[in-house]
């Protein structure tokens, strides 16, 4: 077949039922992403003959003679077509994987196509950025950030912390030019396939892999027999011992359907998947169970029953339960009897997909080893597309017995995460499928996989009761929470731990009781997203003060204003939490101040017409802590390259659409006095500098980058010593570093000079950082929403937030986190629901059935910043990324109550939902 | 995604390239449906593009309008018509209702990309509940025209086409050729409303309402029911008449894009919402649009 590919003749032959996204992919034009793989998300737009399709829905054969247009043929690094500079100018992209075919769809509207954008965009996702960017970019406008003017620019010069530079990665993202996991030529390459169970819980009584074996091009088909018989924990964490070993690579054992059986390794991925349908398996269904509440009722099947509590860290497996906490500050009995009002309720949330763009993917190889070359020492190399390449090192190597040195774990530029890539879920077949052929091998998840395989956001039913005196003054603070954690406990504990902690500690009461419990059931895994268990927690008790501020008949931000812990407080759950957590700032006041004003203020989206609109107004706050408890440690460093013109920083945190890449670049451009065109970064690679925790808990700013500023303070030093070698006569203090070199007064010297000097003992500074004391960021979230009480819809018409960052070190990146973190939010409270049918299969296993948010379906998020500076983050910055999804559904819910009347309890407030709480059935 | 299990395509240039298909072998038009969705049954597919069909063909021989010009024409639009061509076709002189083409495009779950590529009888074939050429096609009482696996034609009202959720009457080896809509139809008023658990998300119910020059009435539900079902009144019914119809429907269903009890009372709004806005006599217009 031949065809024009980007102007370039290409002449190949697809297989018959070949699509042209994997086509074009195996011409190496890596630019056309897969986001699903089914029409749905439009990662992998692409022109032919200058139409804009899905290529992954487009019979490859039928570019026969056709022009093929990608997002690298519109332009280039250097060259770029003006869309795509409007996308990098505007923040257009977070992660980036979208952006490729946002940018190709984008390049063929016209001016008059803007007025119907939302319909035209509709094909295409974006799970980042809430779309404002994206929309900025495609009209070349700036849409303000709030009602009040311009975020003040605080840094001295751009490139500097406090200003908006721009994602080092632009200009290659937004031509497709910067690799993912996938994004790579292997030679010799094989596939991997996983058979997955079609049973909720079984015992696998035999399995048959003699006709997969003998298929043509199959190179290996790996059973529980071929598994390390070592338990671990798919959840990834700096205390391994912080989740429950329950999970073996391959066990005889499922616990839920879609769990992993045998995985098949093979020339191609069609030979592969053919080899799982001739695997036989012959299982033993077990009692399985389904419900949280029925998983604790005594005789109910044990998911996990055969486990020792102790070896494996569950709280008892006898009881299906995972991990539980008790405790009691003060006496609830008697701020209860103390209070003159009380409220009390119970929430509901659902299951919710991360749906990062990119698929958990992992490409294994051996090369041979280098600081280890004894006996066949070669060296296992992992590519993969995860948040924690460090914490995937360690555990990687205890499975598999394997030498530190041995393995090298790094990641590319990586397509979304928002928590889902905190777990081994690739890496580990990967590594045994390698080591068992010695070839390269792939596994690439698809979007059902993603779906029915990868952990979702933990269900929780939130129970609260809360007791007031007659000002407003809380009494009582009483929580009950029921995770349902699914089959294996990765996260389990975590997420309740800290799904009631900050939500809890916000408030001061004197009185305060937790009781809640995180259980096994033969559901789909529950794991870490975004928010960390806060969000869940925060929906139930954000709702009881909106409850409460009613009852008691004064303003909910009031109510907040009345009961927030203030700066001197003690932040409180069951007890007075560790030292280790300080209000290094403290902006809450401000953020409160800034959404009831701005709700005030109001804007000038009109009430749709007809008496059947119910018109609300909603707020609810959130705090959290800038930095996972108990350590959470980065190394850095910062080279001078050999001709002195270029610093290299090397940092262990991912880039995930987070931004930290660009905060690093902007802190060691600000401690160097450089531009930040001289600053190349080096990341996410266990072979590229000691140590690094990992891009979970917001903590790529306010501890990686901690480490990069101190790395960099560290080479300015060594740089001025090194100047006053060369001119004694001048004080290494006395030396100022500027681009090119440094100046004392009238003598200067060049970088290039200093770098000559040094020769091969490179001029370097390390830095690091260990999260031993932590802050605390706050978040308000205010609405004014209308509800059609006849069809249950409802219409954003305001969405406020106000964010204590501390000092902001990227306003229009920082904005971007939180209008996206305000995107999702409103994802999961309005859309998205991880359905199953009650007996552990997922219904919504393709991206059509699970709706995530739209550039239609979202509201522009005014965005006030409060200004507070922080003692303990660089530059007094504080972390951004997890909090501002957190206060979005109560505040949401709260808006719908003050609208029709009736609180919804139960997420997601869908129309279907809200329609039945104004219709209910009479009885 | 890839089919790779798929060895043979097939280019079709007669009907008797069709012989081919079997429980193995599946027709492929636009490929967005098949191509997004594992068929691992499938060992191979026949191309019905290359058949040549003209997407659209105006039809001048049976004006049935009653409109008394004569000139209004009727509609055949091909199997292999894509949406994006339907969504262009031009108005021909008598038809008001020409805006219902457009309307029913924008119904469709995907985006204008798909419409690239995606076919009228693909779309009904798939026979989805929320499969928004069905709605169109059942609305304007079009009929179909299936090629028989032995040779035969048949045709039948599109209404009947799609006789549940994901099912049709076309049996293994039949192909769907065209779909005809009456210049009459065409000639009707004819308001749209869609609903969905979301702005632009795929349909939790589509209602179509046709007021014939003749004053007849024929309010047509989709989505919201696992088949399209067709109220039929000699003329606009009054709201309690509407009301009662639209509750006796039996067939809605739940699933990911809404529950049955909302699809139900939704319908009802929007029913009520196209009974007022065909109603010369009553000119509040809803705003569900």
């Amino acid at each position: 077949m031949r065809l024009q590919l980007n102007g370039e003749p290409v002449d190949a032959s697809p297989a018959p039922g070949q699509c042209l996204r994997s086509f074009l992919r195996d011409q190496e034009h890596f630019e056309v992403k897969k986001g699903c793989d089914t029409g749905d998300c439009g990662a992998c737009s692409v022109l032919v003959d200058g139409a804009p399709v899905h290529s992954c829905i487009y019979p490859a054969f039928r570019a026969e003679g056709t022009q093929v247009t990608t997002v690298a043929g519109l332009g280039m690094p250097g060259d770029l077509a003006p869309i795509q500079r409007r996308f990098v100018d505007a923040a257009g992209f977070q992660c980036g994987f979208c952006t490729a075919g946002m940018i190709v769809t984008a390049s063929t509207l016209t001016e008059t196509d803007l007025d119907d954008l939302p319909r035209l965009l509709k094909g295409n996702l974006c799970r980042c950025t809430g779309y404002r960017a994206i929309e900025d970019a495609i009209r070349g406008t700036h849409t303000p950030v709030n009602g009040l003017g311009p975020v003040i620019q605080t840094g001295p010069r751009h490139g500097t912390v406090g200003t908006s530079l721009a994602a080092p990665a632009g200009e290659r993202v937004v031509s497709g030019q910067e690799p993912y996991t996938l994004d790579v030529t292997v030679p010799g390459l094989l596939h991997l396939s996983v058979l997955q169970s079609t049973e909720a819980h079984a015992r696998i009584r035999s399995i048959r892999t003699s006709a997969a074996a003998a298929l043509p091009g199959v190179h290996a088909v790996l059973t529980h027999g071929d598994s390390p018989a070592t338990l671990f924990s798919t959840a990834r964490h700096e205390d391994r011992l912080d989740d429950p070993d329950d999970t073996l690579v391959l066990d005889s054992v499922v616990r839920f359907r879609g769990q992993r059986v045998a995985a098949v390794v093979a020339d191609t991925l069609a030979i592969a998947e053919a080899a799982c349908r001739l695997i036989e398996i012959d299982y033993e269904p077990l009692p399985a169970v389904f419900d949280p509440h029925a998983a604790l009722l005594p005789g109910a099947p044990l998911v996990h029953g055969e486990k020792d509590a102790g070896a494996s860290r569950v709280a008892d497996p006898a009881r299906n339960l995972v991990a539980e906490l008790h405790g009691e500050y003060g006496d609830i009995a008697a701020g209860l009897a103390e209070a003159t009002h009380i409220v009390s309720g119970t929430w509901q949330t659902q299951r919710v997909a991360h749906t990062h763009l990119e698929t958990h993917a992992t490409i294994g190889w051996l090369e041979p080893g280098t600081a280890d070359a004894s006996a066949g020492g070669e060296r296992l190399i992992l590519r993969t597309s995860s948040q924690v390449p460090f914490l995937v090192h360690r555990e990687i190597c205890r499975l598999f017995d394997l030498a530190p040195e041995r393995l090298r774990v790094f990641t590319a530029r990586v397509g979304g995460g928002f928590g889902g890539k905190q777990e081994i879920l690739t890496e580990d077949i990967v590594a045994l499928a390698v080591l068992k052929t010695g070839r390269p091998v792939q596994y690439e998840f698809s979007r059902s996989d993603e779906f029915t395989l990868s952990p979702a956001r933990h269900p929780m039913q939130i129970q609260v009761t809360l007791g007031a005196d007659d000002s407003g003054r809380l009494t009582a603070l009483k929580l009950g929470v029921l995770a349902d954690t699914g089959a294996y406990g990765n996260h389990a504990p975590g997420v309740m731990f800290h799904g009631s902690s900050e939500s809890v500690s916000l408030y001061r009461v004197t009185n305060k009781r937790v009781d809640a419990r995180s259980v096994y059931t033969n559901n789909l895994p529950s794991g870490a997203f975004r928010g960390y268990g806060l969000g869940q927690v925060i929906f139930g008790i954000e709702s009881a003060l909106d409850e409460l501020a009613r009852t008691v008949g004064i303003n909910p931000f009031d109510l907040r204003r009345r009961n927030s812990v203030g700066p001197t407080d003690p932040l409180v759950v069951t007890h007075v939490e560790g030292e280790d957590l300080i209000f290094g700032s403290y902006g809450l006041d401000q953020c409160l101040d800034l959404a009831k004003s701005a709700l005030a203020r109001g804007n000038d989206v009109p009430v749709p017409p007809g008496a059947h609109w119910k018109v609300g107004e909603g707020m609810a706050s959130a705090m959290i802590a800038t930095t996972p408890p108990r350590g959470h440690y980065a190394q850095a460093s910062v080279t001078l390259d050999s001709s002195g013109t270029t610093y290299t920083v090397r940092v262990g945190t991912a880039e995930f659409g987070n931004g930290t890449t660009t905060v690093h670049a902007q802190l060691a451009a600000t401690a160097l006095n450089t531009t930040p065109d001289r600053i190349e970064i080096v990341q996410s690679d266990t072979d590229a500098i000691g140590y690094d925790t990992g891009a979970f808990g917001s903590a790529g700013v306010v501890i990686a980058g901690k480490a990069v500023l101190a790395a960099a303070n560290d080479l300015a030093d060594t740089l001025r010593s090194a100047a006053t070698e060369t001119h004694p006569e001048v004080r290494a203090a006395a030396w100022t570093l500027e681009p090119g070199g440094l100046r004392s007064g009238e003598t200067f010297v060049t970088l290039a000079a200093l770098a000559e000097r040094a020769g091969s003992s490179a001029l370097r500074g390390v830095g690091s950082e260990d999260g031993a004391r932590r802050s605390v960021a706050f978040n308000v979230q205010a609405f004014r929403v209308a509800v059609d009480t006849r069809t249950g819809e409802v219409r954003i018409l305001q969405s406020i937030q106000a964010a204590d960052a501390g000092v902001v070190m990227n306003p229009e990146q920082c904005r971007g986190q939180i209008e996206g973190g305000v995107a999702q939010a409103i994802g999961t409270a309005l859309y998205e629901e991880v359905i199953l049918d009650g007996a552990g299969t997922v219904t919504t296993s393709v991206l059509r059935n699970y709706h995530i948010p739209l550039l239609a379906d979202l509201p522009v998020t005014e965005v006030y910043f409060a200004e507070t500076h922080d003692v303990l983050g660089p530059f007094g910055a504080k972390s951004m990324s997890e909090s501002p999804y957190n206060p979005v559904a109560p505040a949401l819910a709260n808006a719908v109550r003050d609208a029709i009347g009736i609180r919804p309890t139960e997420l997601p407030m869908s129309r279907d939902r809200i329609w039945r709480l104004l219709h209910p059935v009479r009885t | 995604m890839d089919l790779n299990t798929v060895l043979t395509i097939t280019s079709a240039r007669h009907r008797d390239d069709l012989a081919q298909l079997g429980a193995g072998v599946a027709p492929l038009a636009g490929g967005s449906d098949l191509f997004a969705d594992p068929q691992a049954h499938l060992t191979g597919l026949v191309d019905l593009q290359t058949l040549g069909w003209p997407a659209l063909t105006l039809t001048t021989d049976a004006d049935t309008s009653g409109t008394g010009s004569g000139l209004t024409p009727g509609l055949t639009i091909a199997a292999t018509c894509t949406i994006a061509e339907l969504s262009r076709l031009p108005a021909a002189p008598g038809w008001t209702a020409h805006p219902l083409l457009f309307q029913c495009c924008t119904a469709l779950y995907g985006s204008f990309k798909i419409w690239n590529v995606a076919t009228v009888g693909g779309n009904l074939c798939a026979s989805l509940p929320a499969g928004p050429m069905t709605s169109l096609a059942a609305a304007l009482d079009a009929e179909v025209l299936i090629w028989r696996r032995d040779g035969s034609d048949e045709r039948m009202p599109a209404s009947a086409f799609v006789t549940g959720n994901t099912t049709n009457a076309l049996r293994t080896g039949d192909v769907l050729r065209s779909i005809d809509v009456p210049a009459s139809s065409l000639a009707a008023r004819t308001a749209y409303r869609k609903i969905a658990l979301s702005p632009l998300g795929r349909s939790g119910a589509v209602l179509i309402g046709r007021l014939d020059t003749d004053s007849r009435f024929v309010l047509t539900v989709t989505a919201g029911t696992v088949r399209p079902v067709q109220l039929r009144y000699d003329s606009l019914p009054d709201a309690g008449t509407l009301a009662g119809d639209i509750a006796a429907i039996d067939c809605w269903f739940t699933d990911a894009h809404g529950a049955a009890d909302w699809r139900r009372a939704v319908s009802g709004v929007l029913a009520e919402e196209i009974r007022a806005e065909l109603d010369a006599t009553d000119l509040e217009e809803g705003d569900l649009s």
